[in-house]
């Protein structure tokens, strides 16, 4: 394979991998802070596009003005998730959980659906649509706003998580729930917040990514799932790990299609990144066994 | 108590071999008061872009009979249920619309999966069934589709007009793009199959799934190839993905699609990298352009117009005008009956009504021009389709 | 006050089942609920899969999101086996038990070491690649296409040919199995999975093979789904892979939810709520249908999260100990 080849199948990998990372992230901070897998996270990346798309295309929102009204909405149903859903299912076991969390998101889907039809949309780019040539291979400014922009973020979160008060308590509530609220932790503040910033992560991804893809009330099952298997690469840790892992089911996947021979290529290159899970998971299991909490 | 359920169980099964013959349909009269017709399409879900033309078209098509005093003035009522593009649910709601709203005939699904998910259904019911979908396995073999027709073109036939314009054009070396899902599935298929008899060799065969973020990769994949033309077999969103991703790698070889692309949604999504786009479709897109000779014409006009004016300038598409051949040949076959069928039982009625569908002829739709006879439940004339070049974000008619 | 005390004391299981089953028996004739045989029909098969994975919910506290795949395996073994190679659907239909039980087996040793939310998503990834080889392997399976003229079942000469007909040998079939599962857990197995599901080192140290015990149950509920999934082609003639994705496994989840996870006959109650709901009720709504399914979801979990099926019994339970004034805790 030519190495401006090589380099082609990297840059799609990589924009692919930064959408599954900022889902994956999402997907991260809601599970080490309450335990739940919110199954809504794909919903938080439609709601970001469709938003986005038509507050600048009907309602005449100037674009950057239309993005952060966008993932702030999608931050608010965020908190509206875990408030009126979340919240009030006290006793709820796992599964109950998971279970609300689709509700939820089917919910979404269907008012998304009703409102804005079901037609594919596309915002416009940030920053023109010609392609860059970069060593033999081709990218698009707003791909690289997507994979900059994942990039700034994950920094950001780390700092966020490790060097203040507000993050350390967040992180304190992954570590151990009881044992941060005798500190004075408010565990549900935190989970509020968990998901607060796990609707804006989202919304942000669907805001760059949109441009880029196009969005449909529905696609946000498909990356959602994907998300969950970044997460799930990740180990569910931390944001860094969540980005790690999207990054590098966004790579596996565009080499599938490169080798393109038998069980590896397009045509299955969505069980691959399952495959991958499964792999991990299982390699990991004895692991995780210590680690989960019992419900 | 288990002793009691353990007897209960065989006595139960015993029963069930002997009452069947109680349980038969009994002699059930039809409503003659108005004509009740079942719509089932696909208005939310993967075939959603399907499904809402095509129900829009129905509804419209309804008020419009209506208001102008109904069929053989009686008025046409649709029952309308949405099979949310999922084949099981589309069977409970065919079984729903035959035994409890005793419909005499269903319009739809929108998708090729339902359809033949309830193509045995129908087929045991004895109820008439004209398609939205383009599956030819829909109406082959035709011994076991006694009541099933369809409307939209084969898609065969679509890659038979793509592959014999890139024959005329001298390409040889083509690679295939196409959707996992049921459209871009059997449309590679027939593009594998048929590619042989137009000199085509396939040099790259990748698929992509419904809602994946792009297509770069396998873009880049063929790239790398020799080849000469790209075939993607998918609906709008991804083939304008594809369009575009094809544009960001700067790639110049021509992009043919399938007829899925044929609405406004693709134009939109794709911009500028639509223009040189070309694929075979119905004639409705370009049916401005077409000679006032073409029988089809006055049809076509007078059903985009008539769609438009509901839904906004170039929301009309294709996939609409299936519904509208379907309904239309139904309504049709109900006025040549007239009074006819009246005094008839329900399973007369729907018996009569499929063969008076059968005996459609020279009707010109919005998909070409159909006669129906026992061995052909599509009843198409050849050539309904022509080639469709997208030009400055315009569909135009491209004679070569 | 004493005929209410009496009415409290009598036993109204046997009563429940007895009219249960007279029911059963009645509902496809064309004079009382013929309509709605098909509904029927799907009911029966849904309350087969969701009995297993009740049992394995509830009795040994863990989930599977993929339980659809063991439906889609029976269903395609059948498909296949009986319309490609001419097997006798009776023989396809044990051939796919046998091979779904063994598949299970065989991942359950790695995939039970995993637990909880890990489990969860184990299985959901299983669940989506069988999905994506249902969908790739056209040569078998016909693709996302599916696969139609799938020959009937037949004992004899008697051919199973009309929804009245298949919804006998559904609901025979059905009731077996939840026979079968309720002699299961008031057995000694069954003990000890209660057991363990409140504590598994517990039911360690007193000598129960948890590991087995899990095995076993997460065998038994594949079993349940592959035989579903044969009878689910046969009564179709059709097969596809999209009942076979996540959203056929949540749909069995939520099935077993809101029947309640330690009830074996909640699983009948849980696929007739889920299935009435979406099939019949919903359509009042048009478009709405989902959204208003979602909100359905969301609410039942929030406000009986233990089940409907459960909380209604324990109303029941409460009323018989003339309790039901009394604020639940």
């Amino acid at each position: 394979m030519a190495s401006d080849q090589l380099l082609q199948y990297l840059f799609s990998g990589l924009t692919h991998g930064s959408i599954y990372a900022l889902v994956g992230v999402g997907f991260t901070i809601i599970y080490a802070v309450t335990s739940i897998i919110n199954f809504a996270q794909g919903e938080f990346v439609m709601l970001g596009g469709m938003l986005s798309f038509f507050l600048f295309a009907s309602m005449g929102v100037p674009l950057p003005m239309a993005v952060i009204l966008a993932i702030i909405v999608a931050a608010v149903v965020g908190a509206l998730l875990y408030l009126l859903a979340i919240r009030s299912a006290r006793q709820a076991s796992v599964v109950s959980l998971i279970i609300i969390t689709i509700g939820a998101s089917i919910f979404i889907r269907g008012i998304a659906a009703e409102v804005w039809g079901v037609d594919a949309v596309r915002p416009p780019a940030f920053t023109g649509t010609t392609s860059w040539l970069v060593a033999g291979a081709y990218i698009q400014p707003q791909a690289v706003w997507l994979i900059g922009i994942t990039l700034v973020l994950t920094l950001l979160l780390h700092l966020f998580f490790n060097f203040t008060m507000m993050g350390k308590a967040l992180k304190a509530c992954a570590i151990n729930r009881s044992a941060a609220g005798m500190v004075g932790i408010d565990a549900r503040a935190m989970a509020l917040t968990a998901f607060v910033m796990a609707g804006a992560l989202g919304a942000i991804g669907g805001t760059v990514m949109s441009p880029l893809t196009s969005i449909t009330y529905g696609m946000g099952a498909m990356i959602g799932l994907k998300g969950f298997v970044a997460a799930s690469i990740g180990g569910f840790k931390s944001p860094v790990a969540a980005v790690i892992g999207g990054l590098t089911l966004g790579i596996v996947e565009a080499m599938a299609v490169a080798i393109g021979w038998g069980p590896f290529s397009s045509a299955y290159k969505d069980a691959i990144a399952l495959i991958v899970l499964l792999a991990i998971l299982l390699l990991r299991a004895g692991q995780l066994a210590a680690q989960e909490r019992p419900s | 108590m288990r002793k009691v359920l353990l007897v209960m169980l065989p006595a139960l099964l015993a029963l069930a071999m002997v009452i069947p013959a109680l349980g038969c349909a009994s002699e059930e009269m039809w409503d003659e008061e108005s004509y009740v017709i079942g719509a089932i399409f696909s208005t939310t879900g993967a075939f959603s872009n399907l499904g809402v033309p095509e129900r829009n078209t129905v509804m419209m098509m309804r008020d419009q009979i209506n208001a102008n005093g109904g069929i053989n003035d009686r008025p046409l009522e649709i029952v309308f249920y949405n099979d949310e593009s999922e084949t099981s649910r589309c069977a409970t709601l065919a079984t729903r619309l035959i035994e409890q709203d005793k419909v005499l005939a269903i319009v739809g699904p929108s998708a090729t999966g339902p359809t033949l998910g309830i193509k045995d259904i129908v087929t045991q019911a004895e109820i008439p069934l004209i398609s939205c979908a383009a599956h030819k396995g829909i109406i082959t073999p035709i011994e076991e589709s006694y009541w099933v027709f369809k409307t939209p073109q084969n898609d065969q036939d679509a890659i038979h007009e793509i592959y014999s314009y890139l024959e005329a054009e001298g390409i040889t070396k083509i690679a295939l793009l196409t959707d996992t899902s049921g459209f871009g599935a059997s449309g590679r298929g027939y593009l594998i199959s048929e590619a042989d008899l137009f000199g085509l060799t396939i040099v790259e065969d990748e698929t992509f799934s419904t809602g994946d973020p792009s297509m770069e990769a396998q873009v880049t994949k063929i790239r790398g190839s020799d080849a000469q033309a790209v075939v993607s077999w998918a609906t709008d969103k991804e083939s304008a993905q594809v369009a575009r991703d094809m544009k960001a790698q700067d790639m110049t070889i021509p992009l043919f699609c399938s007829h899925g692309v044929a609405n406004r949604a693709f134009l939109e999504s794709a911009g500028d990298a639509a223009n040189g786009v070309m694929f075979p479709a119905g004639k409705l897109l370009v049916c401005d352009q077409l000679p006032d000779t073409d029988p089809q014409k006055e049809v076509l006009v007078t059903y985009r117009d008539a769609y438009e004016a509901l839904h906004g300038t170039g929301s009309s598409s294709t996939f609409g005008g299936h519904a509208y051949d379907a309904l239309m040949m139904i309504i049709m076959a109900l006025e040549r009956l007239g009074d006819d069928m009246d005094g008839k039982s329900l399973a007369e009625a729907r018996q009569m009504l499929r063969d008076e569908i059968e005996k459609t002829e020279n009707f010109a739709g919005t998909g070409g021009i159909f006669t129906m006879s026992p061995t052909d439940h599509l009843g198409m004339a050849p050539d309904p389709f022509v080639m469709i070049k997208v030009v400055e974000g315009e569909w135009t008619w491209y004679q070569y | 006050m004493m005929n209410v005390e009496r009415l409290q004391r009598f036993n109204w299981r046997p009563v429940a089942i007895g009219f249960l089953l007279v029911l059963l028996l009645l509902m496809p004739f064309n004079w009382f609920m013929g309509q709605y045989t098909t509904l029927l029909v799907f009911i029966g098969l849904h309350t087969m899969v969701t009995v297993g994975l009740c049992l394995l919910l509830g009795y040994t506290g863990q989930v599977s999101l993929g339980q659809a795949a063991f439906y889609g395996l029976g269903a395609y073994f059948s498909a296949v086996l009986s319309k490609t190679y001419g097997v006798n659907p009776w023989l396809a239909m044990i051939i796919g038990a046998i091979a779904t039980g063994t598949f299970a087996y065989v991942i359950a040793y790695p995939i039970f070491r995993l637990k909880g939310n890990y489990l969860a998503m184990a299985t959901l990834g299983l669940g989506i690649i069988m999905y994506v080889l249902f969908r790739q392997m056209a040569q078998y399976t016909g693709g996302p296409d599916g696969m139609g003229g799938i020959p009937q079942l037949a004992i004899g000469s008697f051919v199973f040919d009309t929804p009245f007909k298949r919804y006998y040998l559904v609901w025979f079939f059905c009731l077996s199995i939840l026979l079968l599962s309720q002699n299961i857990v008031n057995s000694r197995t069954g003990r000890a999975l209660r057991a363990i599901h409140g504590s598994e080192a517990a039911s360690a140290s007193l000598g129960i093979n948890v590991a087995q015990f899990k095995m076993k149950i997460f065998v038994l509920a594949a079993v349940y789904a592959s035989l579903a999934g044969s009878l689910f082609v046969h009564h179709l003639s059709f097969v596809n892979p999209q009942p076979f994705g996540f959203l056929g496994s949540v749909m069995i989840v939520v099935m077993a939810v809101v029947g309640g996870l330690a009830s074996i006959w909640g699983a009948i109650f849980g696929a007739a709520m889920v299935r009435i709901l979406s099939d019949e009720l919903l359509l009042r709504f048009g478009e709405l249908d989902i959204v208003i399914y979602g909100l359905i979801l969301m609410l039942v979990m929030i406000f009986t999260p233990e089940g409907l099926f459960v909380r209604l019994k324990s109303y029941y339970r409460r009323w018989q100990t003339g309790r039901l004034g009394e604020v639940e805790l």
